[in-house]
């Protein structure tokens, strides 16, 4: 069985972004649009060096949620997700660590395999981080309205 | 120095308000951050945004919740349009009804038309130099970015300006063999001398750059202007730039010596010193020829009249002549414009470091008109170089 609900799954490997949010030093809440990337048990993003605030608000506070909520960034579907988790950043080789995602991603984004061809243009912004989440809940809106109270999945087992 | 302009409270109000909905966020007791989105009504006049209370969720009150709007969006196949986001935070009140009511306290944000991509990503190169150092320091090793050796060489070196120096250099030739002089052996020579002086050129010009503050000003850099910029992605050190701009001029000098040994002039040996001093000077104290507004002159001087003539002369045994001095003129015009071109988009961060070039010294209009001139007189200047060829003849 998935650890995520599968309209949930559906959203996240057809999502072209989402809004991961991370926790500041604050306790406030700071929002990221990035591709999400799901291999069926964790969900990854990348982040570059050249933006690597959220890296550092991750590694003092893990815990952070990743939302789904544009419907043309998922070709059209109307319902909407949310899912929190606990992070990890996975930093042992920026340089090319991140791309045994490819394949994912490029299956998702087949441009990424043209951009990743101009790393001499850029060379810094394919310098990336992995974001690994372990999904620990789930909140799912079917008809993407706010007004009717979400589905709630606990994952592996956690207390909601 | 801001990867992005400050948004204010209000401005980004105003931002949210062009998005179709806004990801409603806070922080839950259990220490999670939980979204949702809602469609929102801002009143600017009032600087508030209202929204309906989410079911089944508790929005806290004494706590700062986000909304964010967001149009980063890739498009399937060919990348990113019209990328934007915003960010507003501030405490929710109870409004009308069940709504809440957020007036923001700060804002935060990103437009690509305000802060095109690749300014955005210069004017974080800080963030990622902290970040390196970072993990470095949390590794007990150094950490940096890499590129591919060739990769590496080609932006490093700059390549590709090389056609620079090949054209002129192999034109001085051609004319001098066309005039009976032609020797296989000093004319490769000449042709790798003049490569490698042009690429210690270059070098050289990234580290005084770098030394005078003008490639850290530059936010602005394209694929052909703003050095390399490999010192301040942290490829290259400044030391290990500044050994291998050394390294290039030494073996500039040696087979500039081994002309002189094989045939030497005094006017190969002016011409060498000349075009040193120049190269040098372009960049480095006490000259600074870009800094004080000769930069433009340097470069024609350089790759014209000098590379030709300096091609010609090695060629004659000495020997001066007229032919290969025109034909100069064109070339020494035509790539002092892809200097002058490239010089548009560094104008911002050149003005900044004090580098007096054409375009930051005149407005649109007169920067156009200069290119314009100078493109009419290097064909006019073709032209007569061909009159000339013909006068001899005759």
């Amino acid at each position: 069985m998935p650890p995520i609900p599968e309209p949930v799954e559906r959203l996240l490997e057809a999502a072209l972004v989402g809004e991961l949010t991370v926790v500041d030093g604050h306790g406030r809440p700071v929002t990221y649009p990035l591709i999400p990337l799901y291999d069926g048990e964790r969900i990854y993003l990348t982040s570059s060096a050249l933006f690597s605030r959220k890296l550092e608000h991750i590694r003092a506070n893990p815990k952070v949620s990743l939302s789904i909520t544009d419907p043309v960034a998922v070709g059209g579907a109307a319902d909407r997700a949310t899912i929190q988790g606990d992070a990890c950043v996975i930093e042992d080789d920026p340089h090319g660590g991140w791309e045994r995602l490819l394949p994912i991603w490029e299956a998702k984004e087949p441009a990424i395999v043209a951009f990743l061809k101009e790393r001499v243009a850029l060379p810094l912004f394919f310098e990336r981080a992995l974001i690994e989440i372990t999904p620990r809940r789930v909140l799912y809106w079917p008809d993407g309205n706010a007004g009717a109270v979400p589905r709630v999945d606990v994952v592996r087992g956690e207390a909601a | 120095m801001r990867p992005t302009p400050a948004v204010s409270p209000g401005d980004g109000l105003a931002k949210l308000a062009t998005y179709p909905y806004a990801v409603l966020t806070w922080v839950e007791p259990t220490g999670y951050p939980v979204s949702v989105a809602v469609e929102v009504e801002v009143d600017l006049a009032a600087g508030t945004v209202r929204f309906e209370r989410p079911a089944g969720l508790a929005v806290p009150m004494e706590r700062e919740i986000s909304l964010t709007g967001s149009h980063i969006r890739p498009q399937p196949g060919y990348g990113y349009d019209e990328r934007r986001h915003v960010t507003v935070w501030g405490h929710a009140q109870p409004a009308d009804g069940d709504r809440l009511a957020v007036t923001p306290s700060s804002a935060w944000g990103w437009d690509e038309a305000e802060v095109p991509f690749f300014e955005y990503s210069e004017r974080s190169i800080g963030k990622a130099r902290r970040y390196f150092d970072a993990l470095s320091r949390e590794r007990g090793t150094p950490v940096k970015p890499r590129l591919s050796l060739p990769f590496l060489v080609l932006r490093t070196t700059r390549l590709p300006f090389l056609s620079a120096t090949i054209v002129p250099v192999v034109l001085g030739i051609v004319i001098a063999a066309s005039h009976g002089f032609f020797d296989p052996l000093t004319a490769i020579l000449t042709v790798i001398g003049a490569c490698l002086v042009q690429l210690a050129i270059n070098v050289s010009n990234d580290v005084f750059d770098t030394a005078q503050g003008a490639d850290d000003a530059n936010v602005t850099p394209t694929r052909f202007s703003g050095g390399s910029r490999v010192i301040q992605y942290g490829l290259v050190s400044f030391r290990g730039m500044a050994a291998l701009g050394a390294g290039l001029y030494a073996g500039g000098a040696l087979v500039g010596l081994l002309l002189l040994a094989l045939r030497g002039s005094p006017a190969l040996l002016a011409i060498g010193v000349l075009g040193l001093i120049v190269g040098l000077g372009y960049t480095a104290p006490p000259l600074k020829l870009v800094y004080r507004g000769l930069g433009e002159f340097a470069v024609a001087l350089g790759f014209g009249p000098l590379m030709l003539l300096g091609a010609y002369v090695v060629q004659s045994g000495g020997m001066l002549a007229w032919e290969p001095f025109v034909a100069s003129i064109p070339v020494a015009l035509l790539v002092a414009l892809i200097l002058y071109v490239n010089e548009i988009p560094d104008r911002r961060g050149d003005a900044h470091a004090g580098k007096r070039t054409l375009p930051v010294r005149f407005g649109r209009q007169a920067v156009i008109a200069g290119y314009r001139i100078a493109v009419i007189a290097a064909y006019a200047a073709i032209v007569a170089s061909g009159n000339v060829e013909r006068t001899s003849r005759l």
